[in-house]
């Protein structure tokens, strides 16, 4: 738990600092300085505990796709969280100082500490996909810190860039995790790093690593992905001291290290690793050379050094990781004081510029003598702990064989890098506190920051200086410890110590240093053959291709979405060709084994009636009345069909419903305009039936292709349950109220949805009506004809009598709630047909939303009944009763869900009907009048 | 039988998929509710096609499958709701854009 501790802090921290920002500024960082420096001690404490073992908490979060809350504690996790949390609090009080009054100082630290809170997460998680959640977050917060000043323009590109690249990284490393995870079978850090040799020989093995490196690549800067970096450096420098130096930039390398038993010790990681490193090392070194801005500098240099450590971890050996973790720790430490340093010059200079900043050493002696033990240190100069990495850097670099006779590669350009970071540091040294005097500064005179803002770069230059001379006496332990987590074996013999001995990496290191020297002083010569080069201005070409991208989804999106209906549709109907198509492909043939009937004379006629009434209905469509009768014929038809197949039911539903939808499109079609353009080009009319008749074709095939074959049914179960659990002898009305209630419950609910929603979209409108036909003649005034209604008052009784019986014997015989409601609904109808909707209204007082609302009710009470009886959700119960006069007869619950299922059918019906007879209305009574 | 019958739902599909693609909404609902006729007679097809063998049960020996029966009465009712629904949607866009064309505006000729 612990461990949850030490992560959970930092979150917890911003609510302090927010709490206690209300006192002022120095409470706000003292309230975010708890948390990490609490943090510090529990770690601190946890060290003892684990004793070079790992120590692991598990939590099942979602066991089924392999993601725990698996949190572990090695050597080298408590590297990076010990960096994190010791240069964290550091920079909180930096930041304290650097930060002006009107700038919003909790938002940064609230910024600040979700951002170290992701960090502990990356390095401590024991699950892969844990850490690559916090991975992401670690984006996230750099991109909110980046963007701090959202004022700024460059900002808030720079804020995009880091975005789009760290994130693009972090798909790709979600990718490689999981290729590694399907290799392996678990996502445990634990048993993946045992898993090496598995890994290794598999054959997708290639590709996570690749996916992998891309992952570490582009959070660690690595070329050709160096190119955020030096724009994240519009963040405020406290922000490019701890992510872009000291912690997130570090992550790749961290994962390097990680995952280094389980991916490590293969030709392609030696080669993509090393190669990507050595690229970056020297393009790094080169490029902060040339630089104006200090930021920039240091930026191109963390580039380099980035690079150096990649390339370290690339020559895959247990003294390079040894290397490789230690040059982390000292290029944490002086590259974290050397931004604060350079934001201490920015704080009280106003410039970063290199060629306004000149002798400030007469003006902030002591900033001058910090930044200078930072740079010497950065440079790689004795007695400092840059030079104990470096030397072995070089020692290592001399070793791998992987190249052949061209080995010597490497160790030349490793030095030809060093020259250009000792050159580059002596920039830094020399340009800005010496070479004469300072030009046109902003700020004039400078003079020494605050006190407390000297302090956290006081204390990394003192531990620039103690690792430098005293390494087996400060660092050694925790280095050990951390390279034997991170080899996950035992680690080599290897000795800190400042003197080695006359040996060949000691001569590199001086050419290193002469070389440095000797390219600082050519460097005018140099910078005129710099700036004569073409200039690469990556942000352009990253915004270029961000604008390609956004351009290329336009295009796309406006070739499928052009505002045609018939466009989309035609899509999509095609793309369901082409699956049916795709899905019937195997079959051998579309003739299956049963052998054909022979059709009698009704089902020839029914037929032959669809056929004709089909192809009227397409080619009459302009004439809309005509075709809405052809129409008609076709519904009453497939009624028909229902019945001759053995389906009443069905047949009865489709009775009702074709003359509820008849009677629905005659009463839209009146304020429909009359004439049908035809517009349709020939090309059109053309890709219309090639799809239309493409479809038929399939639909044809695949029901030919159904029914000549045998098939397994679940019906029998039905059949054999119906009578004995449900209590019915209508089996599909025991189905729809009993077996599928659920799915009913569902339907019916849909259904009043439906109706409400034609409700609202029919509440206050009003179109005029036409005032006369096609036929140019007026239309009758006499709007309720005197035999419809005399006949439909005889018929209402009669019709709801109907209802009724259809609706009670429902459950035994063709019929129920479905059927009865749609029969009631006609027979209402008729009745505003036949006198007009005012005087049906004046006998109708009941509200169609209540009746709706009321049988949904019903109906799902009546399923949670069966609760009260400790019986899942719409367990019917049902019995038989002896009734006086009747006889015995059955009662079922299910006949209250029936009931539910008519209301809802009734309601919904009349609310949709009822309320479009009103849109004419009142324009018609007007015309009238 | 069978080669009737399907051929009798290939041409119902293709010419409510004609009629779907027309440009005025009219045609459209027409179309659609074609459609919805083929669709429910083809999942119907689905349990097979039987004569004479209503699934209740006591009233004759054999039964047709009686789960696409309760499959297609629901689709009807909603099919029903469905298309008031769009004629409903189409008679709120008429008022407002004063064209029944499916994309709300006249075409340019």
């Amino acid at each position: 738990m612990a461990l949850l501790l030490i992560i959970l802090l930092p979150f917890l921290g911003i609510g302090l600092s927010r709490w206690w920002g209300r006192r002022g500024r120095s409470a706000c960082a003292l309230g975010a300085a708890c948390a990490p420096a609490v943090a510090l001690c529990v770690l601190l404490g946890q060290w003892g505990s684990f004793e070079e073992q790992t120590y692991v908490t598990h939590l099942p979060w979602l066991p089924q796709l392999g993601l725990n809350l698996a949190l572990r504690l090695d050597g080298l996790s408590l590297l990076f969280g010990l960096l994190i949390l010791g240069i964290g609090l550091l920079v909180i009080l930096y930041a304290r100082y650097y930060l002006s009054e009107h700038e919003s100082i909790e938002r940064f630290f609230a910024f600040f500490l979700m951002f170290m809170g992701a960090m502990l997460g990356v390095v401590l998680s024991e699950n892969l996909l844990l850490m690559l959640m916090f991975w992401e977050l670690t984006s996230l917060s750099s991109f909110l810190l980046i963007g701090f000043w959202s004022h700024n323009q460059e900002a808030r590109r720079g804020a995009r860039m880091a975005l789009a690249v760290t994130g693009g990284g972090g798909l790709a490393l979600l990718a490689g995790i999981l290729l590694i995870g399907h290799i392996v079978g678990s996502f445990e850090l634990s048993v993946v790093l045992q898993s090496g040799d598995l890994i290794r020989a598999h054959s997708l093995y290639p590709l996570a690593l690749i996916f992998v490196l891309l992952g570490v690549f582009t959070k660690s800067a690595q070329f050709p992905f160096h190119f955020w970096l030096p724009r994240a450096m519009a963040a405020p420098t406290p922000v490019s001291a701890f992510l872009h130096s000291a912690t997130m930039v570090k992550a790749g390398v961290f994962l390097l290290a990680r995952l280094y038993p389980a991916l490590a010790q293969s030709e392609i990681w030696f080669y993509l690793v090393s190669l990507t490193g050595l690229i970056t090392l020297l393009i790094g070194a080169l490029l902060a050379f040339f630089q104006h801005d200090l930021k920039g500098l240091l930026a191109y240099s963390t580039i380099s050094h980035l690079g150096l450590i990649t390339l370290l971890f690339g020559l895959d050996s247990s003294m390079g990781n040894v290397a490789a973790l230690f040059h982390i720790i000292n290029h944490a430490t002086f590259k974290a004081s050397l931004f604060m340093a350079a934001g201490i010059i920015d704080h009280e200079t106003g410039t970063r510029d290199m060629r306004q900043l000149r002798g400030l050493w007469r003006y902030m002696p002591h900033t001058a003598a910090l930044a200078m033990v930072a740079s010497l240190a950065m440079a790689g100069v004795p007695l400092l702990n840059g030079f104990l990495s470096k030397e072995m850097f070089f020692a290592e670099t001399l070793t791998q064989d992987l190249l052949g006779s061209f080995f010597w590669v490497i160790p030349v350009l490793a030095t030809m890098a060093g020259a250009f970071s000792v050159a580059y540091s002596l920039r830094f040294v020399h340009d800005v506190f010496f070479n004469g005097r300072t030009i046109d500064l902003p700020k004039y005179p400078p003079h020494e920051p605050p006190r407390y803002m000297r302090i956290p770069v006081e204390v990394l230059a003192l531990l620039c200086l103690l690792v430098g001379i005293l390494p087996a006496y400060t660092v050694a332990p925790l280095l050990a410890t951390a390279a034997q987590a991170s080899l996950n074996t035992v680690i080599p013999e290897y000795s800190l110590a400042i003197w080695h001995g006359f040996n060949l990496p000691l001569l590199m290191s001086l050419l290193a240093l002469l070389g440095g020297l000797v390219i600082y002083f050519l460097r005018n010569v140099l910078f005129t053959w710099f700036y004569g080069l073409p200039r690469l201005e990556t942000t352009q070409i990253f915004e270029q291709c961000i604008k390609s991208v956004v351009e290329t989804a336009t295009w796309v999106n406006q070739r499928l979405e052009n505002g045609s209906l018939q466009r989309y549709l035609s899509i999509v109907l095609v793309s369901m060709l082409v699956v049916v198509i795709v899905a019937t492909a195997p079959l051998k043939s579309w003739v299956g084994s049963i052998p054909h009937t022979t059709p009698d004379a009704p089902m020839i006629l029914g037929m032959l009636i669809l056929i004709a009434t089909s192809l009227g209905a397409a080619v009459l469509h302009r004439r809309r009345l005509v075709a809405l009768s052809v129409l008609g014929v076709t519904g009453l038809t497939v009624s028909l069909t229902f019945l001759y197949f053995s389906a009443p039911d069905l047949a009865l539903t489709q009775l009702v419903v074709e003359v509820v939808t008849i009677i629905l499109i005659i009463l839209a079609i009146f304020f429909m305009p009359y004439e049908v353009p035809a517009e349709s080009t020939s090309l059109r009319r053309l890709r219309d039936w090639v799809v239309a008749i493409g479809s038929g074709v399939m639909m044809s095939l695949l029901v030919y292709a159904v029914l000549t074959r045998p098939y397994d049914s679940i019906a029998p179960f039905f059949l054999e349950n119906s009578l004995v659990g449900g209590g019915g002898t209508n089996v599909v009305n025991v189905i729809l109220v009993d077996f599928r209630g659920f799915d009913t419950l569902g339907e019916i609910t849909v259904l009043a949805i439906a109706g409400l929603g034609i409700y609202g979209l029919l509440y206050g409108l009003h179109l005029a009506p036409p005032t006369k036909d096609y036929g140019g003649r007026s239309w009758s005034s006499d709007s309720h004809p005197m035999i419809l209604d005399v006949v439909s008052r005889m018929l209402m009784p009669l019709a709801l009598l109907i209802s009724a019986f259809v609706f009670v014997r429902g459950h035994n015989l063709p019929g129920g709630g479905f059927i009865a409601g749609l029969i009631t609904a006609a027979a209402l109808i008729l009745q505003f047909i036949a006198h007009g909707v005012d005087w049906t209204q004046k006998r109708q007082s009941i509200s169609y939303h209540a009746i709706t609302g009321f049988g949904l009710l019903l109906a799902t009470l009546t399923g949670l009944g069966s609760w009260l009886f400790g019986q899942p959700f719409l367990t019917t119960a049902f019995g038989h009763f002896h009734w006086p006069w009747v006889g015995e007869f059955e009662l079922a619950t299910a006949i209250l869900f029936d009931l539910g299922v008519y209301l809802v059918v009734v309601g919904s019906t009349l609310l949709s009907l009822s309320n479009l007879s009103h849109v004419g209305q009142d324009e018609l009574a007007k015309e009238i009048q | 039988m069978e080669i009737l019958f399907a051929i009798t739902l290939g041409i119902m599909t293709a010419c409510g998929v004609y009629l779907v693609l027309r440009a005025r909404i009219f045609s459209v609902v027409l179309g659609l509710t074609l459609l919805s006729y083929a669709v429910n007679l083809f999942i119907f097809s689905m349990g097979r096609l039987t004569s004479g063998a209503p699934a209740v049960i006591g009233s004759v020996a054999e039964h047709a499958d009686p789960l696409p029966q309760a499959l297609v009465l629901t689709a009807i009712v909603i099919g029903f709701a469905m298309t008031a629904f769009v004629l409903v949607l189409a008679l709120r866009n008429l008022k407002l854009s004063n064209t029944d064309h499916v994309d709300s505006q006249e075409p340019t000729p």
